[in-house]
């Protein structure tokens, strides 16, 4: 659908939770639908780890459909007839928002000098964005996985900003097993040679190997293994010659579901900056709500995150999500109902595990439609 | 217009919509398709929640904008804070509570006061069954068999009050139904195929 690009820069430097502050940022955002004289109809739609701002529109890079457009366009859940859509790049990210790409004061990238960020420096880029559009309250905030985590950190630190929170598949704080399979991509992204302690923008080669590793491993956690064995089972993998797969007796992708991981994991290198992607990954790990609320060096209780929280609020789960799991939401909810916020809450039965949120799921559709409408 | 909408709800249902105060908090338990929740939402202006175990019922309650939380009343009224709600409704679900006398107690700790229904198992027609057939009643009412219904703890209009009265629970008001209509109160523990109580802590 049609769609309009936008840089905003910040008209200051942007505070950041390590003490840090970053100047020059910039946002990269597109926006759908009109918006309404009083600013009213607008919904912010929050990406994931490796997601963009191409929500419901072409993907510059790989020409593919925007990664929602099942959710968001004309007469879909998301309505761009009735709401002005906005999504817009992290901050962190490498599509056209201020990152470890972009160049710092003395002209060369920022590379390992980007200060780290958290959720919440991103969602205060974002409120940054909000105020420079003149947006005083959204209309919804929506996002899954880490933009569900964006949406409940504004809906926590910024509680006046959304009328409507709605977080889908996410969680409020990253688990040791979350954390241990980011450390794994990071891991395989700094043992690439061409990674240079990241400061590789400049020479010829960039730690595709590497980032492609990490893809590989963390895509594993978006699918379910039902979903898996429907896919792929133990079938082998025909060669591109067009011989009948068979095993090699050596280290090709005999395979299907190896064959498929190769391929994602080099098709995402195409798109992603690897020093983003160990960024990001890092913002998520650090992602705690309740402990972000602790007070006078008493352990944070989410609750207290959401005592202010005006808006209602709607979460979702996936019955085969075992990355961000239903008992997560849940827990969510407990702290939203001891805070006595209204709260929708549903765990979806859908076969395709944590990347369910994107796919076809009927009932996702709605649950988001009448909860942004209602 | 707001009467004849309300006559469409099942009697205690619409007994419990007249009777809930305008713009109160209300906590529907067990809250199926939100049928009352919406009514007292268009009707009572009420600000109501709902927890409901049926993850498709849910569903058509978000749909409708409704605010639900897909949940298991036994495990999950404990994260409600005390006094959350002027009004608990527990319509239909004592019986499939594990332990009810638990779940009236959590009922008014969450709500000040509570509306709860059952269906009476001393209603003459499950006498009848159980005298006449020596087997547990299948009724219009109860309609499932012993071995699958989710009613685990049947319970009749004087073991309510008894279980009331055990736990200090003052009885506010209570209607009675036969046939999908209100009854009086003689004989209700004979007459009456389903119960409606309004109970306060006391």
């Amino acid at each position: 659908m049609s769609a309009t690009s936008h840089i905003f820069a910040l008209p200051a430097d942007l505070p950041l939770d390590s003490g840090q502050s970053l100047s020059g940022v910039e946002i990269a955002y597109e926006t759908y639908g009109a918006l309404a004289q009083d600013k009213s109809n607008a919904i912010l739609v929050c990406h994931a780890l490796t997601g963009d701002q191409y929500v419901a529109s072409p993907h510059p890079v790989t020409g593919k459909p925007g990664w929602w457009e099942r959710m968001v366009g004309p007469g879909k859940p998301v309505d761009t007839d009735r709401y002005h859509v906005i999504c817009a790049n992290v901050i962190g990210s490498c599509m056209g928002s201020t990152g470890p790409q972009s160049l710092a004061a003395d002209g060369a990238p920022y590379a390992m000098r980007f200060p780290v960020i958290t959720v919440r420096d991103m969602v205060r880029g974002l409120v940054a964005l909000l105020d420079g559009l003149g947006i005083e309250q959204l209309q919804a905030v929506v996002g899954g996985s880490m933009g569900g985590m964006q949406a409940l950190s504004l809906a926590a630190n910024w509680p006046d900003r959304a009328a409507r929170v709605l977080a889908i598949a996410t969680t409020a704080r990253h688990s040791a097993q979350n954390i241990a399979f980011h450390e794994v991509g990071r891991q395989a992204i700094m043992a690439d040679p061409n990674w240079r302690d990241g400061a590789y923008y400049t020479g010829e080669t960039t730690p595709d190997a590497g980032l492609a590793v990490a893809r590989m491993a963390a895509h594993i956690t978006y699918l379910s293994e039902e979903g898996l064995t429907e896919k792929f089972g133990r079938r082998l993998q025909d060669r591109p010659d067009g011989t009948k797969g068979a095993k090699t007796f050596g280290f090709d992708a005999d395979f299907q579901i190896e064959s498929y991981l190769r391929y994602q994991g080099s098709g995402f290198t195409r798109r992603f900056d690897a020093n983003s992607y160990l960024y990001i990954t890092r913002a998520m790990d650090y992602f705690d709500i309740a402990e972000e609320h602790a007070k006078d060096g008493k352990e944070g209780k989410l609750a207290d995150a959401f005592a202010g929280a005006q808006a209602r609020f709607c979460l979702v789960s996936f019955d085969s999500d075992w990355l961000y799991p239903t008992a997560e939401s849940r827990h969510l909810v407990h702290a939203l109902n001891a805070a006595g916020a209204p709260v929708s809450f549903v765990e979806l039965s859908a076969p395709f595990g944590h990347d369910s949120f994107l796919l076809d799921v009927p009932a996702l559709d709605r649950v988001v439609k009448g909860f942004l409408d209602g | 217009m707001a009467e004849l909408r309300a006559s469409t709800l099942r009697p205690d249902l619409a007994v419990i919509a007249h009777h809930v105060p305008d713009g109160a908090r209300v906590l529907d338990v067990g809250c199926g398709d939100g049928v009352l929740m919406a009514a007292l939402q268009r009707d009572k202006q009420a600000d109501a929640r709902g927890i409901e175990i049926d993850p498709e019922c849910v569903e058509r309650c978000v749909a409708q904008g409704l605010s639900v939380v897909q949940g298991d009343a036994d495990r999950d009224l404990t994260f409600y804070p005390d006094g959350a709600f002027d009004v608990a409704i527990l319509s239909q679900t004592l019986q499939t509570a594990a332990r009810p006398d638990h779940m009236m107690r959590e009922l008014l700790r969450v709500g000040r006061r509570a509306f709860v229904s059952f269906p009476n198992f001393a209603y003459w027609r499950m006498r009848w069954a159980l005298m006449s057939q020596g087997r547990m009643p299948v009724t219009r009412h109860l309609p499932v068999t012993w071995y699958a219904t989710q009613n685990i703890h049947h319970v009749t209009v004087k073991d309510f009050e008894a279980l009331a009265s055990d736990l200090g629970i003052a009885i506010e008001n209570r209607w009675f139904f036969t046939r999908e209509r209100e009854i009086g109160e003689g004989g209700a523990n004979w007459r009456a195929e389903y119960a409606l109580f309004e109970v306060s802590g006391g």
